[in-house]
């Protein structure tokens, strides 16, 4: 018995090798708790934007999908592989719905409606757990994003792990450093005084580091996003998270 | 995509003589001034005075300053007296102002 439980809590260690914590676990006490606070938390001004939008127009996301509701455990799965092989993302996901279905332009990337819409269908999602399928169609992006990650990049030549695996649960300046993680994503950044998306939060990176900041959207950023999606995988949504 | 949104949490309902938390929440961008040489000019854009009002009477004034954060958070308290609608304004640089309404029914 006692070394059925010994191989059981093995097996449980090695499900969290890599020792991945939730972000809401690096933030403080008080951050914390702001972000579990609907009534204090500004990033729930945007997911009320974004439910309207949701409803607004004749040929709205409702019209389709039904209530929003119905969104729940969808940003649990994403970035995903679409019909066309192309890798998407939830805002990347929603612009196609909106120029094939909708016959609408694209809201663009970082603009308040797509950031209040994607935050509004992905907060429908938090706490549920990050299971993003990453085998076939999706595996060679799971590489590339595998690959971004551990490669050092820009003039400080850090690769993405030396901070947030080797270096996680420390300071740098005034903030601790996460597993770097996108499960808060669009999340209410203190620092932006606004709501953002990952690929915004990525750029910042890559200039902490003195890299090249990629484009929003792009091939790389999003090959990054599916591996962190990967690598949160059992860990829950928190968007729309509250970060320094 | 309008500018300005308002969250207000509070009761909808509480009994005579209790005190009632409120909590307020808006969207908005609190633009100090951009004067400096090189940058595009923009002109102060502030909330400069929130006003509430409780069955006629108010209840909370606050003057708002620059160095207030955008989308800022108040949270005040008051009594509950008597059912009745409580009226939320929101004055800005330029002249516009906002304004919400909740209910509260006191049993």
């Amino acid at each position: 018995m006692k070394r059925a439980l010994a191989a059981l809590l093995c097996c449980v260690g090695l499900a969290q090798a890599d020792g991945v914590r939730p972000s809401r676990e690096f933030l403080s006490p008080e951050l914390r708790a702001q972000q579990d606070d609907p009534s204090r938390h500004p990033g729930w001004l945007w997911v009320d934007d974004g439910e309207a939008l949701w409803r607004a127009g004749e040929r709205s996301c409702q019209s389709c999908h039904g209530d929003i509701a119905g969104m729940a455990g969808v940003a649990a799965r994403y970035p995903a592989v679409a019909a066309d092989g192309a890798l998407l993302n939830l805002e990347l996901r929603i612009e196609r719905c909106r120029e094939e279905h909708q016959g609408a332009p694209r809201f663009g990337y970082e603009g308040q409606a797509l950031l209040s819409l994607t935050a509004a269908i992905a907060q429908r999602s938090r706490g549920l757990p990050m299971s993003v399928p990453v085998d076939g169609a999706a595996a060679p992006f799971l590489e590339r994003g595998r690959e971004f990650y551990a490669t050092r990049q820009g003039q400080l030549n850090l690769s993405c792990g030396q901070c947030h695996d080797e270096n996680a649960g420390r300071r740098l300046r005034g903030d601790v450093i996460s597993n770097g993680l996108g499960t808060g994503y669009p999340a209410y950044r203190l620092e932006w005084n606004t709501l953002g998306s990952l690929h915004r939060r990525l750029r910042a990176c890559s200039l902490g580091v003195r890299a090249e900041q990629l484009p929003l959207g792009g091939a790389d950023y999003l090959a990054l996003e599916l591996f962190l999606a990967h690598r949160a995988r059992g860990l829950p949504v928190e968007t729309p998270g509250l970060r320094r | 995509m309008t500018e300005f949104t308002a969250r207000i949490t509070m009761p909808e309902t509480a009994r005579r003589g209790d005190v009632v938390p409120i909590r307020v929440i808006v969207r908005h961008p609190m633009e100090r001034e951009i004067t400096a040489a090189g940058l595009t000019p923009l002109p102060r854009r502030i909330i400069h005075s929130f006003r509430v009002t409780y069955a006629g009477e108010e209840v909370f004034r606050m003057a708002l300053s620059a160095g207030i954060t955008a989308n800022p958070y108040v949270a005040f308290t008051t009594v509950a007296t008597e059912t009745g609608t409580l009226h939320f304004e929101w004055q800005e640089d330029g002249g516009a102002v906002h304004r919400r309404e909740a209910r509260l029914v006191v049993t």
